[in-house]
């Protein structure tokens, strides 16, 4: 029997054959912490009696939650860790670099065939570079921290295969939300999503990132695209990788394989409170919505931005609705200035802010009052998620927020 | 032990809102837990007092604040049809007994609850549910009291590779 991209993975880290099912303390090529769950973590280390984490260069920190500053508390837990960076001797990114995943991601901190860890859920971002990459809580990264090692039950997986070209502003987000629908939120528990096929093969890395971001929107433990040419292009430069083979054997085991062909698909809309409740745009279009936040780990690279000012075009965002823009990172940032996105946005009344999670957990600014509706290009959806309960946050592409900011209601990017 | 009932997809965000991730004290974060979601439950709920839920109790962030905010209101056992996975793994490490029931959805907000993990049963109206035994690598560290103790009585551990870390 084959062994899947996941086994093929933990066989090489731990030098012996591991199938799906077997527990193993696996040794961790990275672990990053970030301001929100950083400080139970490093607490957890000391409780354990650390004193010296494994090797300070697999640790990644940087701050992105609740950026600048926005209370003393917060100050004092970015201080908290800055502290303990110095001691260790921790490259510290702090505030300066943007969202977590995306600054791990282009400074090559996570390469094919590694097992990464992130005290943060969409850590599984990563497995668009071909990682084995996974969200664990503050406990388990103290554990890390200590040991530079972690029990993994090692997952089976969930073969998704895509066919065909995406039609005219439609692109990965709506594919994603497509595939978390018919899974389902926890249709994935425990499991790894394997993504490949023509679509995956021709899709940049912006895209795959946005697929394997999601990944834990189903329950999933990780979602990987096997390495390939477009991984090692992305990586050039950044990390210095000798391609191998991660592809999965052809009679590799699934416990479930799914096809999926894009060329009809239109663009999704996950209505409130679950990712899961994604639908065709026009079943929601019309309503009138409040806010719009373009930005997130799930979308905010330059691609996203470049996608939603090319549906903007000449037009002006509605007076109606707080729009929100925030690049992923400095990076992105710099590339969307550059590019002149910055200064379309700014003209046609967007409100951009620098790189971090902004609305997105609910935790900093851009929080929502009672009854408001926020569209949003983040990855959840839940009650309460940006603000008040009695919000409702929907979820989309970085073509539907646009085009439904320039006229103040869910509006199907096509028609613009 | 009182049960309170959920329903399916239990999020985190509902457990303990974003905006209070900053605290790390359970006792603070309980203040909150459920925010918005079911707000009597912060004043109401007892030490010993049970949680029981459908399915994907637990689901999204990775946020340990969750779990911690409830070991703050003095839950000490959730019973749920499923958990999210990082939830799981939270709650063994923080020394909440995740117990998964199959008939979950069958037991009332409100009842009486006895839990008996051994026989592995809980009963509540006179009737009994049949629970799942906890996987046993998940035992040892339930049984060191969580995964801080667990870790704090090694010095190295032996990974998969065969080398010591």
């Amino acid at each position: 029997m084959g062994a899947t991209v996941v086994e093929k993975i933990f066989s090489s880290r731990c030098s012996r054959p591991v199938r799906a099912g077997e527990v193993v303390m696996a040794p961790i090529d990275g672990a990053m912490i970030h301001d929100i769950t950083g400080p139970l973590a490093i607490r957890n280390f000391f409780q354990m009696g650390g004193t010296k984490v494994f090797n300070p260069r697999k640790v990644i920190m940087l701050f992105d939650h609740q950026v600048p500053a926005d209370s003393i508390t917060a100050a004092e837990n970015q201080a908290f860790m800055r502290t303990f960076a110095s001691e260790q001797g921790i490259h510290n990114y702090d505030i300066r670099e943007g969202i977590c995943h995306q600054v791990v991601m282009e400074k090559g901190l996570a390469a094919p065939g590694e097992i990464i860890v992130g005290a943060d859920s969409h850590t599984c971002m990563y497995g668009a570079s071909g990682a084995f990459a996974t969200g664990i809580g503050s406990t388990d990264m103290g554990f890390v921290l200590k040991f530079g090692a972690l029990y993994f039950r090692v997952p089976e997986s969930i073969r998704v295969d895509v066919t065909g070209r995406f039609s005219r502003r439609v692109g990965p987000k709506d594919l994603i939300l497509s595939i978390a629908h018919d899974i389902g939120a926890d249709g994935a528990t425990y499991q790894a999503i394997e993504f490949g096929g023509e679509t995956f093969e021709s899709m940049g890395m912006e895209g795959r990132m946005t697929c394997c971001n999601m990944a834990i929107e189903m329950g999933a433990k990780a979602g990987i695209v096997p390495p390939d040419r477009v991984t090692y292009a992305y990586l050039e430069g950044r990390r210095a990788v000798s391609p191998g083979d991660l592809s999965p054997d052809p009679d590799a085991r699934y416990v479930d394989r799914r096809m999926y062909d894009v060329t009809d698909l239109a663009p999704q809309v996950a209505v409130p409170h679950n990712v899961d409740l994604a639908v065709p745009v026009e079943d929601v279009a019309g309503i009138r919505i409040d806010q719009v936040f373009i930005g997130s780990c799930t979308n905010g690279r330059f691609e996203d931005l470049a996608e939603a000012a090319e549906v903007l075009s000449d037009n002006r965002f509605s007076d109606t609705v707080r729009v929100i823009i925030i690049p992923a990172s400095r990076d992105e940032y710099l590339k969307a200035l550059r590019a002149g996105l910055i200064e379309r946005f700014v003209t046609a009344g967007a409100l951009v802010e620098a790189p971090c999670c902004g609305p997105c957990m609910g935790g900093a600014f851009g929080l929502l009052g009672p009854g408001e509706v926020s569209l949003s290009t983040s990855n959840r959806n839940f009650r309460g998620r940006q603000g008040s309960t009695e919000a409702k946050v929907y979820l989309c592409s970085p073509a539907t927020a646009a085009a439904s900011a320039i006229y103040g209601e869910i509006t199907d990017p096509r028609e613009v | 032990m009182r049960v309170w009932k959920f329903s399916d997809n239990v999020d985190t965000d509902a457990i303990i809102p974003g905006r209070y991730l900053i605290h790390n004290d359970p006792c603070v974060l309980a203040r909150h837990a459920f925010e918005g979601t079911r707000s009597e439950f912060a004043g109401q709920v007892r030490e010993g007092d049970v949680i029981v839920a459908g399915r994907n109790f637990g689901c999204g962030s990775s946020r340990e604040h969750a779990p911690l905010a409830l070991t703050g209101a003095g839950i000490r056992i959730i019973i749920a049809r499923s958990f999210a996975r990082i939830f799981y793994r939270n709650a063994v490490n923080v020394g909440i007994l995740p117990l998964v029931c199959e008939q979950a959805d069958e037991i009332l907000d409100g009842a009486e609850i006895a839990v008996n993990i051994n026989a592995g049963f809980v009963e509540t109206d006179g009737k009994r549910y049949p629970i799942e035994p906890v996987p046993g690598f998940m035992q040892s560290i339930i049984s060191a009291g969580g995964l801080v103790g667990y870790a704090r009585n090694l010095e190295e551990i032996e990974t998969c590779t065969g080398s010591q870390a």
